[in-house]
């Protein structure tokens, strides 16, 4: 272990610059955006000095601590503020920080005719403070404090725009969504605290080997529930396409690139933990096979490009759980496809900005089309995306995705088959409704009104996309030759390549099969969208279609099962408590005051009833002295 | 004569009395009922003084009389005040403690 | 004279200036009366820079005879956890004062008499966590009632009588119970020790267990009544609707944190077996205190009412935190007590504020407030997210002490209790999206935002939520030494690791 003085200015200077921004208000308008820009850039600045650094060390002294203060200390209760960059947590500071600092460039651009450009960079630096202290916190506990505040960034970004009722909802379900998620994770603190009698990463992993299965997949089970929520998985996904009510570069940034794949880096990170449980596996591996499914089917069906995208990056961030279900195999695979993922699915994102910058904020993609020749760039741009995602050679998606499917199959047995088979239909279907998408919107005849003038975006914005890119064509190649992404995570991972495991097919075959799928989903969409899309969505379709348009009726579902017998306990408890528990309350004040007027009837005032109430009462005692004498 | 047919007498007069101020209504015989029933046990006293062969009773007595009077000077002053304010001697008419 | 003395005398003298002042005179009082509580805050900032972390025992002892034939001693002390508590009372009287500045206005009487009554009750609410001896706390666990019967009934809107009453009657009838059980401990302590009222004495008596229940009992509902636990809260919201933001704070944030802190100074340490009897009991009820306040915060329609039942819902944890009987328990409860000063106290503040503006307590008559009073909206929903316990602010390092500490001996306690977070997002979201989110509701275009003065006054509270929030170490190592005194007495050790090494 090395020690580093400089990791605490990751996250301390754009908390600053956040905090500043909201505190400043309307002065900072003028330069608000710059000081953020710049903060973001300083901190990739850092993170590549530290990534050169830790390059030249070896071995175990390859990972950085920075000790700051003692947070909490109660009894054995002992909590650190102490950060930890090692090859793992190093990937994604680059990452958040790179990606982050190109959203800050583009969203100068995208956001410079909004009143409140300021704010909105208050929260983005937020955002990267937050998320940065998630993936250097040393223990769990620091990680929740992350974990919460990249929620809290993206309640406050998803509902910018939240004098629209809708939005402001939206940001709400997302917030709630994930506090059921942190539920999970609170309890797999406690549960190891319990346990362990320590929180942090190391204390966790000298302990498993100690502790008992069932609490080891317990604390499996709770984390993957947190995953759950933080990474829009089954069954806490819905949250995530509202989420695209927040500004473009937000679902860029957050949604897309860096704070849902949070849930891929907490299972990473605990490998330990899965490592020692099967049965945590395999809910894991469960998890994210239904929702790469689940994703991509709502994919194909939606017409809005951004929430078609972000069913895209739900199905995505299944593969990469599921491929973090698998064991070491999968760890560093799971990683590598959270990496290339970040880079093309931010670079559509901001593709789909720059349309929507074009458009007037249309989103619509029926009332898209022929946009390409109009905007080289973004379609180009956006293209090179396209072919990663869905898996060409030799782009970035290819080589992570074609990993996954091939790791799946070689899970072995029937359970071989069916994760394989479902990452190979994930990724026909992947095809299909990226396909559909970029030739809805970028070829085809026109179909937007006359008073949009679509146009290329400004420099500010191109120059982003362009290097999210770049990112997308080569980043695949360079995490994969010579293994080096995967032999870079090991000592953290205790990731191997992908040799080893019962070998169901070659992968070469592997290869073939997903190539196929490709080619299979595109052949369908071109046929079915490359001409004569409605303007309007048509009705008359099928019900899987009325299904996928509905997510699957997974709002419904909430609704019925969760919020509306919620509201009905909500209201029969006020009901209760008014009635029943203060009832009771007055029923003694009542039977007092009751009492009280009857016994005020003998108070009539007449003298006579007086005096015959005293002799009456003289009467009772001679007669009570009477019978005592007795 | 048995001594004891004064008690019988004075307890007889207490009864009357006692039910003389709770039935009447007019304030004067209700009044007069209390004289009763304080005479009443005036006579117990002196009684009970002759029985016990000394004269602590009929001291006792005494002091019922003079108390009797002072309240007599009282009572008789409330009354024929009550009696100038509303025209009227019944007791029923200054049930004023009621509200 | 001891500095505890001091701190309760002082309040007093400012009290007896203001009687001397002229009633015509408002802003005269209001000045002597920030003064004094600022004067006040100084002293106790003293107190705790003279305190010694290192001492677990009673520190500024002081002891008077008071009725000597009785037994009764003029006896103050504190320890770690009467002290922050003292520090939180002693810091929010003037942020009170200053920020409900015209709430002394609308009243029955003077604008004088406001203030007088409120720094009565500061000297009250200091020598109540500073009593050592049972009858002085008894006595000034009844008196400080008069006050807020008084600040209530005079200076808050609505049924305001019938609020006061039903506020002084349910704290009476709690009192009077604790009397019983005061008066048992007393006779008791005549036939073993001689006659005394200190609750250190009292402490080392041998009480037989069906005895030591029905003591424990009397003290108990008395404190579940003050602090409330269900089904003893229904007074709260009444009060809470009725009460200027002011005495909401107060009544709130500090009068019902006497509740909780007897619960540890007298249940715990006098009747420690009676304690371990009762605790299933009571965890239920304080898990019943957390969700259900929470769903009926979820159900308010009035933005005092929901804050009340929120505080409900915290009294739960912090309730849950004690009589889990770890140090993390009883550390995170004392530390949720001044956290939940604070941030109670910010919410008061933040929706008083709302409501005087508007004219208006229903929450439905806001909306759309982030775009017309940004700082009022700003702070109104950071005193929510410390309401929801956001890592980062202080409330959530005492919730998850508390959690975490209960886990350890309850796990199924534990587990219940946390979902408790997800209906905090939920009550806390739904206000503020009501209220601040959405279009601008019609009436609410014109509403002023802060001012200077009402900024002075909520930026310590916020500071204060944020800096202990990161580094709540200054406050769990003045409190830790006293947690362990309390468990040491009561003869528990916290559970070890399952999985040993």
């Amino acid at each position: 272990m090395t020690t580093s003085s400089n990791l605490v200015y990751l996250i301390a200077l754009p908390l600053v610059s956040s905090a500043l921004l909201i505190l400043l208000g309307r002065k900072a308008d003028k330069w608000g955006h710059l000081l953020a820009t710049l903060v973001s850039a300083t901190a990739f600045g850092i993170g590549v000095m530290e990534f050169l650094a830790m390059h030249t060390r070896t071995g175990a002294a390859r990972a950085a601590t920075q000790h700051l203060f003692s947070w909490i200390s109660v009894g054995s209760f002992n909590v650190d503020a102490s950060l930890l960059l090692d090859q793992l947590s190093i990937c994604f500071v680059l990452l958040i920080t790179g990606v982050g600092t190109l959203i800050h460039i583009y969203s100068i651009a995208y956001m410079s005719h909004d009143r409140d450009r300021r704010r909105f960079f208050a929260y983005l630096n937020l955002f990267i403070a937050a998320m940065l202290l998630l993936v250097l916190g040393d223990s769990y506990l620091n990680l929740y404090v992350g974990w919460e505040g990249v929620g809290l960034a993206s309640y406050l970004l998803i509902g910018f725009w939240n004098q629209k009722p809708t939005y402001a909802t939206a940001a709400k379900k997302a917030f709630v969504a994930n506090r059921v998620g942190d539920v999970g994770l609170s309890l797999a603190i406690m549960i190891a605290f319990a346990q362990f009698g320590t929180v942090t990463f190391e204390g966790v992993k000298a302990g498993v080997p100690h502790a008992s299965g069932a609490a080891i997949t317990a604390i499996g089970a709770m984390l993957l529930l947190a995953a759950a929520g933080k990474s829009a998985q089954f069954p806490l996904q819905s949250w995530l396409g509202d989420a695209m009510a927040g500004p473009t570069p937000v679902s860029a940034l957050i949604h897309a690139a860096t704070m849902v794949t949070a849930g891929v880096y907490l299972i990473t990170r605990s490998n330990y933990i899965f490592d020692a449980s099967s049965t945590a596996r395999l809910l894991v591996v469960i998890v994210g096979g239904i929702t790469l499914i689940f994703g991509a089917l709502i994919g194909t069906a939606k017409d809005d490009i951004k929430k078609a995208l972000a069913a895209s990056t739900m199905s995505q961030i299944g593969y990469m759980i599921l491929a973090s279900g698998l064991g070491p195999v999968g760890y560093a695979i799971a990683i590598m496809h959270l990496l290339t993922h970040g880079f093309f699915k931010a670079g559509m994102f901001l593709g789909a900005g720059s349309v929507m910058h074009g458009m007037d904020d249309e989103v619509n993609m029926r009332r898209f089309g022929g946009i390409g020749k109009l905007m080289p760039i973004t379609f180009a741009t956006f293209g090179l995306g396209y072919l990663a995602i869905i898996g060409v050679p030799p782009f970035a998606g290819f080589y992570s995705k074609d990993k996954i499917i091939e790791i799946a199959f070689n899970a072995g047995g029937t359970k071989g088959w069916i994760l394989g088979g479902a990452t190979l239909l994930g990724a026909a279907i992947t095809a299909f409704y990226m396909t559909r998408l970029v030739v809805m919107t970028f070829t085809g005849s026109k179909r937007w009104d006359e008073k949009a003038h679509p146009h290329e975006s400004p420099i500010l914005m191109w120059l982003p996309m362009a290097v999210l890119a770049i990112g997308s064509v080569a980043s695949g190649f360079f995490f994969n030759s010579g293994n080096s992404l995967v032999n870079w995570l090991a000592p953290v991972l205790n990731s191997r390549g992908v040799e080893g495991g019962a070998e169901l097919m070659k992968p070469i075959v592997v290869s073939g099969l997903a190539l196929a799928a490709v080619v299979i989903g595109v052949g369908i969409a071109l046929t079915k969208y490359r001409s004569n899309v409605p303007i309007e969505a048509p009705e008359d379709v099928t019900i899987f279609t009325k299904l996928a348009r509905k997510d699957l009726l997974q709002d419904s579902f909430n609704e019925a099962v969760l919020m509306r017998p919620g509201q009905k306990l909500t209201a029969g408890l006020v009901k209760t408590d008014t009635n029943v528990i203060d009832g009771l309350v007055r029923l003694v004040g009542a039977i007092f005051i009751g009492s009280a007027t009857a016994l005020r009837r003998i108070q009539n005032g007449y003298v006579r009833s007086y005096a015959l109430i005293m002799v009456l009462g003289a009467l009772a005692l001679i007669a009570m002295i009477w019978v005592v004498t007795l | 004569m048995d001594i004891s047919n004064y008690l019988y007498l004075s307890a007889l007069l207490f009864t009357i009395g006692a039910v003389g101020v709770v039935v009447r209504r007019n304030a004067i015989v209700v009044f007069m009922c209390i004289e009763l029933m304080l005479n009443a046990a005036n006579l117990a006293f002196v009684t009970f003084s002759r029985i016990n062969g000394n004269l602590d009773g009929q001291v006792a007595s005494f002091f019922t009389m003079v108390v009797a009077a002072c309240e007599v000077v009282v009572g008789l002053a409330i009354i024929v005040t009550i009696y100038r304010s509303r025209r009227s001697a019944s007791v029923d008419d200054a049930s004023l403690l009621k509200r | 004279m001891s500095i505890v003395t001091t701190l309760e005398l002082l309040p007093l003298l400012g009290a007896l200036l203001l009687a001397v002042i002229p009633k015509q005179n408002a802003l005269l009082a209001k000045r002597v009366a920030l003064a004094t509580s600022v004067v006040v805050l100084a002293v106790a900032g003293l107190m705790a820079y003279r305190f010694d972390n290192s001492n677990p025992a009673m520190q500024f002892v002081e002891s008077r005879k008071w009725i000597a034939s009785f037994g009764v001693n003029y006896a103050v002390g504190i320890d770690g956890i009467a002290l922050v508590l003292i520090l939180m009372s002693a810091f929010l009287v003037p942020v009170v004062i200053l920020a409900g500045w015209h709430e002394s206005e609308n009243g029955k009487w003077s604008a004088k008499t406001f203030y007088i009554l409120i720094l009565t009750l500061e000297t009250m609410m200091i020598g109540v966590f500073a009593a050592t001896d049972v009858f002085l706390f008894y006595v000034i666990f009844e008196a400080m009632l008069i006050p807020v019967y008084f600040l209530i009934g005079g200076y808050g809107r609505g049924e305001r009588a019938a609020a006061a009453m039903k506020f002084l009657l349910y704290s009476l009838f709690g009192g009077l119970l604790m009397l019983a059980a005061i008066i048992g401990i007393y006779v008791i302590a005549g036939n073993q020790i001689g006659h005394t009222f200190d609750i250190a004495q009292l402490s080392t008596l041998h009480i037989d267990s069906w005895t030591q229940d029905f003591l424990f009992l009397g003290f108990f509902i008395a404190f579940a009544i003050k602090a409330p636990l269900w089904p003893f809260h229904t007074w709260l919201p009444t009060a809470a609707k009725s009460a200027t933001p002011g005495t909401s704070i107060l009544l709130l944030g500090v009068l019902d944190k006497v509740g909780t802190y007897g619960m540890i100074r007298f249940c715990i340490t006098l009747f420690p077996q009676a304690s371990k009897t009762f605790t299933p009991i009571i965890i239920v009820l304080a898990l019943i205190s957390i969700l259900y306040g929470a769903f009926l915060a979820i159900g308010q329609r009035e933005i005092n009412g929901l804050i009340a039942f929120t505080s409900i819902s915290h009294f739960g944890f912090i309730t849950l935190g004690i009589f889990a009987m770890t140090s993390q328990g009883l550390s995170g409860a004392t530390l949720y007590m001044v956290n939940h000063g604070f941030s109670t106290g910010a919410l008061f503040l933040a929706a008083g504020w709302m409501v005087s503006r508007r004219g208006s307590s229903k929450i439905e008559d806001f909306g759309g407030l982030q775009r017309v009073t940004p700082v009022l909206a700003w702070t109104f929903f950071l005193a929510g997210m410390s309401a929801l316990a956001l890592p980062g602010l202080s409330s959530f390092v005492s919730e998850f002490l508390v959690l975490v500490g209960t886990f350890t001996r309850y796990p199924v306690a534990a587990i219940v209790g946390t979902t408790g977070i997800v209906l905090a997002a939920l009550y806390v979201l739904i206000v503020v999206q009501k209220s601040l989110h959405g279009p601008t509701t019609e009436g609410n275009e014109s509403l002023k935002d802060l001012n200077l003065r009402e900024k002075i006054a909520m930026a310590p509270v916020i500071a204060i939520l944020v800096i202990f929030g990161f580094f709540p170490k200054p406050l769990l190592d003045t409190i830790n030494p006293a947690s362990q005194q309390v468990m040491s007495h009561a003869g528990v050790t916290d559970p070890a690791p399952k999985a040993g090494k």
